[in-house]
């Protein structure tokens, strides 16, 4: 039996592919949930949008058709050498393959005060509860952390009308990951929420509990004291791995897994937030914590179970996201910081809070990503334009057939190719869009 | 544990023993619709002239409604208590004030309270309700930035199958049934109406000009409000003019226009863009009379009515899928699409309501087409039937609809041998036989093309689709199973492009490669009750007979997956996704 723990966007997808290619028997255990949800849709759910059922792709009817069983614990202890699980009210679970994919946990910096009630992270179903019991009535909130969940957050709490301080430890929105430019359109977009005050290069020092132990407020390292009755803590996330401390399994900040996400010990594997490599893949981080890259972990994994033995390699990056209004993609790989041999175009129209950004090869001119908000660009032609290779002019020339607005929308490429010319002295003149499957090779 | 959406213990989504007999009760209240159909047969009288006529009616749709109520009763707990309503503004609660206050008009002529100054009130209950309307809308979108205003939907009682949900969806339906089956208690509401009918069309007003005329006053005053609270997207702009121009113009001015110009009326002038099988009073013999009656333009209005069906809504159906119809032109899509947008949520999205829908929809579009061929048939085998410069014979009527069956079978015939799906079999088989009778009635010169009497086939269709499902049901029930109850379940135009749409046209949804998120909201949202998430998740493109192209899931969603587009038909249903290959993640193409 493959048994997987965790039942997230990677252990499911594992078991989904292992029961397309094989027969074997599938368990997937899980204390957070019966049903495998989706945890980028918690915030709909806080705000109205939707209701918790919506967050599950698949009927209940689904798992039993597939034969995937389907089991609510938690797993205490993990002996390898027997190959038995043992869950929290004590029942043995015998495996002959284990998944884990126990995903992440909000981190805590060991600020004072972070146990107080009505401070927490945004994570699991169950954070999602006590928030809702947390943030029940009151008026002021504080979160703290320059991400992609603490914008989420403050959406959340804005739409219940709390008045939300948002502390970002950086001069810039996400700058760990953004280049300055483009935070910077995020930024003035934040400023047209009512009801949110930002904060920047401003760090937490301390958290104020009343005499009931709630939060009160907090102070942060300039001495500014902020009245709330919430904290979000929204700093990143870590693997989520306490349980394995004595399973004999390595662990450095996540499970540690080889190219086929195979760990220290035999027919066990890691998948997802909470699997470590021990040799990243070039130009990648050791811990990866995306939706998609939990995906075709899950995808390889199951390959790899199933009798065809695969590396993980995951292609071009891409990845997506919404602040507020603005619309996020990217394809290929944009830094916050340009490399020295490569070269930028910025095409910007504020007033619209359209942002395109390209990265391609000084000399080359060889395309290498681009950031693009308010606009949708199709995934499939960018990843083929750098499976290609294709050159910046290729990429510019193209990009009406790119284009994934919806029908009707204001078409920024003549106005695109137009600034491109100006600022590199060329001549391109923009292609009419062609249908996106034409520009692929067969 | 106190919470405001169902966490705990409410994941179970399979049909529970309170649905099974929701269903039960729902199927008893249908019989009894049936029941009274049948017992004017017997009685040899209309409808109206049953015994316990107004006891069946209202009964059977009490009935309809508790089985509904226990069908979704396990979908239901939300907390009363609601977010929503003490997040109110100033601008808001006095625009709630005022257009309450209109409505309260409106309730109060038809409880019969108002017998006098009938324009000072009318002004007020329009005024009232357009204020109303037009504030709220400033006030609860004015000082947010442009974007997806979905906050608090499953909160409000009134849009998340609350009790205000269900208390709207029961008025809805009682001022449905008044409008088909008693008029005579809108009679107060309809004399409110007087003086807009005296003003446009110069006679005293009836309860269909009352029901045009606020149908009409909802879909421009509610477009407006959707138009601006998605005024960040020009598709939904434009498609929403659209829909109100088509509802304005074509749907109410010009047959008011046309009706003080003609003495004679048919219903071929109520409505230029209602096209047949949608509009089956095209074929009741009084509007055949009327065509032929009316000169030029009865001749126009008859070959109008055929070249739509047979030409222009296949031709566009191909090009741009069937949203050209339902979500730009339609009167039925235009009030779900305006009025209706904030219960767009609730249609079902389990794969059970997919299998009911793929059955009732074209049971629906059989009978419809064997109602038209069986009233037809007697129409054109007493006389010869005379419209402009043509004479219409039973042997031309004969060759051109059995020709036409004849054809349209082995059209489903070779789309089943290129895709294989069985229903398409089914209707080539259908179709088939429908042409085997009518020329069995050919030869052997039956007065009945399908054995039973065709004017009962007609009665049967109008009472329980044409007023039952398509008005009742259609709308009463917006609040309690989604704004597109009869285009999903009932339409048969829908049905009919939706053959189109699915096998032969250039329209789909594409996904963005592997962007999808799984969050869910596409499927939420969508009105049709699509899992729309199920194919983007996959990477594949949606491609299916329901979707009317409204756009909204596209809208949602939050990762820019969703695209609606006409394009090449070859590589409609290859799915894009990026899948692990022996090199890696690879585009699979």
């Amino acid at each position: 039996m493959i048994v997987i723990i965790g039942n997230g966007i990677s252990g499911i997808t594992a078991a989904r592919y292992i029961r397309k290619r094989s027969d074997e028997e599938i368990m997937i255990i899980s204390s957070e949930s019966k049903y495998f949800f989706s945890r980028t849709a918690l915030m709909y759910v806080y705000m109205g949008h939707m209701k918790f059922e919506h967050t599950q792709p698949y009927e209940p009817y689904f798992w039993d058709k597939n034969r995937i069983q389907l089991k609510e614990a938690h797993i205490n202890n993990v002996d390898t050498e027997n190959k038995q699980l043992t869950t929290d009210n004590g029942e043995k679970i015998d495996y002959d393959k284990l998944i884990i994919a126990t995903g992440s946990k909000p981190n805590k910096f060991g600020w004072k005060g972070q146990d107080s009630i009505g401070v927490q992270g945004l994570y699991s179903k169950r954070d999602l509860e006590i928030m809702e019991r947390n943030t029940n009535g009151i008026k002021n909130a504080v979160v703290v952390g320059g991400g992609l969940i603490g914008i989420e957050m403050a959406e959340m709490l804005l739409s219940r009308g709390i008045h939300v301080d948002f502390l970002v430890r950086e001069s810039h929105f996400w700058n760990g990951v953004l280049p300055k430019q483009d935070s910077e359109l995020i930024m003035r977009h934040l400023t047209k929420h009512h009801g949110l005050t930002m904060h920047y290069s401003t760090e937490l020092e301390e958290i104020h509990p009343d005499q009931n132990g709630r939060v009160e407020s907090i102070t942060t390292k300039s001495g500014n004291k902020i009245d709330c009755q919430f904290v979000g803590l929204t700093a990143g996330v870590s693997p989520n791995v306490d349980f394995l401390k004595d399973a004999g399994i390595e662990i450095n900040r996540g499970v540690l897994v080889d190219e086929y996400l195979e760990t220290s010990v035999k027919d066990v594997y890691a998948i997802g937030d909470c699997a470590e490599f021990r040799q990243p893949i070039e130009g990648r981080k050791s811990v990866e914590q995306v939706w998609y890259t939990g995906k075709f972990m899950g995808e390889t994994v199951a390959h790899t179970l199933t009798g065809e033995k695969r590396k993980y390699q995951p292609g071009h990056w891409f990845n997506s996201a919404k602040f507020f209004e603005i619309e996020y993609q990217t394809y290929g790989l944009v830094k916050n910081q340009l490399d020295t041999n490569h070269s930028e175009f910025v095409f910007e129209d504020s007033k619209n809070e359209v942002l395109l950004h390209f990265v391609f090869e000084k000399e080359t001119e060889k395309f290498i990503g681009i950031n693009n908000f308010g606009i949708r660009l199709r995934h499939p032609l960018f990843n083929e334009w750098l499976n290609a290779k294709a050159t910046i002019d290729e990429v510019i020339t193209n990009l009406a057939s790119a284009n994934f607005d919806p029908e009707f929308y204001k078409k920024y490429e003549p106005q695109v190719i137009e600034a491109f010319n100006r600022k590199f002295n060329k001549n391109l003149t923009l292609s009419k869009g062609k249908w996106w499957q034409k520009l692929i090779p067969a | 544990m106190e919470s405001n959406y169902s966490i705990v213990g409410k994941e179970a989504q399979g049909l529970s023993s309170l649905q099974k007999m929701g269903i039960f009760v729902f199927v008893v209240g249908l019989i009894g619709l049936i029941q009274i159909v049948t017992n004017s047969f017997i009685e040899k009288t209309s409808v109206s002239k049953i015994d316990s006529y107004a006891w069946y009616i209202s009964g059977s749709f009490l009935l309809q409604i508790i089985g509904v109520f226990m069908f979704t009763y396990s979908d239901n707990h939300l907390s009363i208590r609601s977010f929503y309503g003490k997040q109110l503004n100033g601008i808001q609660k006095i625009s709630l004030a005022i257009g309450m206050a209109g409505f309260g008009v409106f309730v109060a002529a038809w409880l019969g309270f108002i017998t006098s100054m009938h324009t000072l009130y009318l002004w007020l209950t329009l005024g009232g309700m357009s204020i109303g309307i037009l504030g709220y809308t400033y006030g609860s979108y004015a000082h947010h930035p442009a974007g997806i205003k979905n906050n608090h939907v499953w909160h409000n009682s009134l849009t998340g199958r609350g009790i205000l949900g269900w208390i709207a969806g029961i008025v809805l339906t009682l001022f449905y049934i008044e409008i088909y089956w008693f008029p005579e208690y809108l009679e107060g509401l309809i004399r409110l109406f007087d003086p807009v009918s005296y003003f446009i069309t110069g006679s005293a007003a009836s309860q269909w000009f009352v029901y045009g005329t606020v149908y009409t006053f909802l879909i421009i005053f509610l477009g407006i409000k959707f138009i601006y609270k998605y005024r960040h997207n020009r598709y939904q702009l434009i498609r929403t003019l659209s829909v109100i121009f088509f509802q304005a113009v074509f749907a109410y001015a010009i047959p008011h226009i046309l009706e003080s110009f003609n003495d004679y009326q048919g219903y071929f002038q109520k409505d230029l863009k209602n096209v047949w099988p949608l509009n089956y009073s095209f074929v009741e013999s009084y509007q055949m009379n009327a065509m032929a009656n009316n000169g030029v333009s009865g001749t126009f209005f008859f070959i109008w009515g055929i070249v739509l069906f047979l030409v222009v809504t296949p031709f566009l159906t191909y090009l741009v899928g069937k949203r050209w119809y339902c979500s730009w032109v339609c009167g039925c899509g235009g009030l779900a699409e305006t009025a209706g947008d904030g219960f767009r949520q609730l249609s079902s999205k389990k794969m059970v309501a997919w299998k009911i829908e793929r059955w009732v929809i074209h049971l629906v579009m059989v009978f419809v087409l064997i109602m038209s061929v069986a009233a037809l048939w007697p129409y054109f085998s007493g006389k010869d039937y005379e419209i402009g410069f043509a004479t219409i014979t039973q042997s031309g009527y004969f060759y051109f609809v059995f020709g036409l069956s004849l054809l349209s079978s082995i059209g489903l015939f070779l789309l089943f041998r290129k895709f294989k799906h069985s229903m398409l079999m089914v209707g080539a088989i259908i179709l088939f036989v429908i042409s085997l009778f009518l020329g069995a009635a050919y030869i052997f010169d039956l007065k009945d093309v399908f054995v039973i009497n065709s004017k009962s086939i007609k009665k049967v269709y109008g009472f329980l689709v044409g007023a039952a499902f398509a008005g009742v049901v259609g709308v009463g029930f917006y609040p309690i199973l989604g704004n597109r109850v009869w285009c999903r379940f009932g339409c048969p135009m829908a049905g009919y492009m939706g053959i189109f749409q699915r096998f032969k046209s250039r329209f789909r949804i594409t996904t963005n490669g592997a962007q999808c998120i799984s969050c869910g909201n596409c499927s939420t949202y969508c009105e049709q009750g699509i899992d729309v998430r199920a194919y983007a998740q996959k990477g594949e493109n949606i491609v299916r007979a329901s979707c009317v192209g409204c756009g909204v899931c596209s809208a949602v969603c939050p990762r820019g997956v969703l695209k609606l587009e006409n394009g090449p038909e070859e590589g409609r249903f290859e799915p894009n996704p990026l899948v692990i290959d022996k090199d890696g993640v690879k585009l699979n193409l």
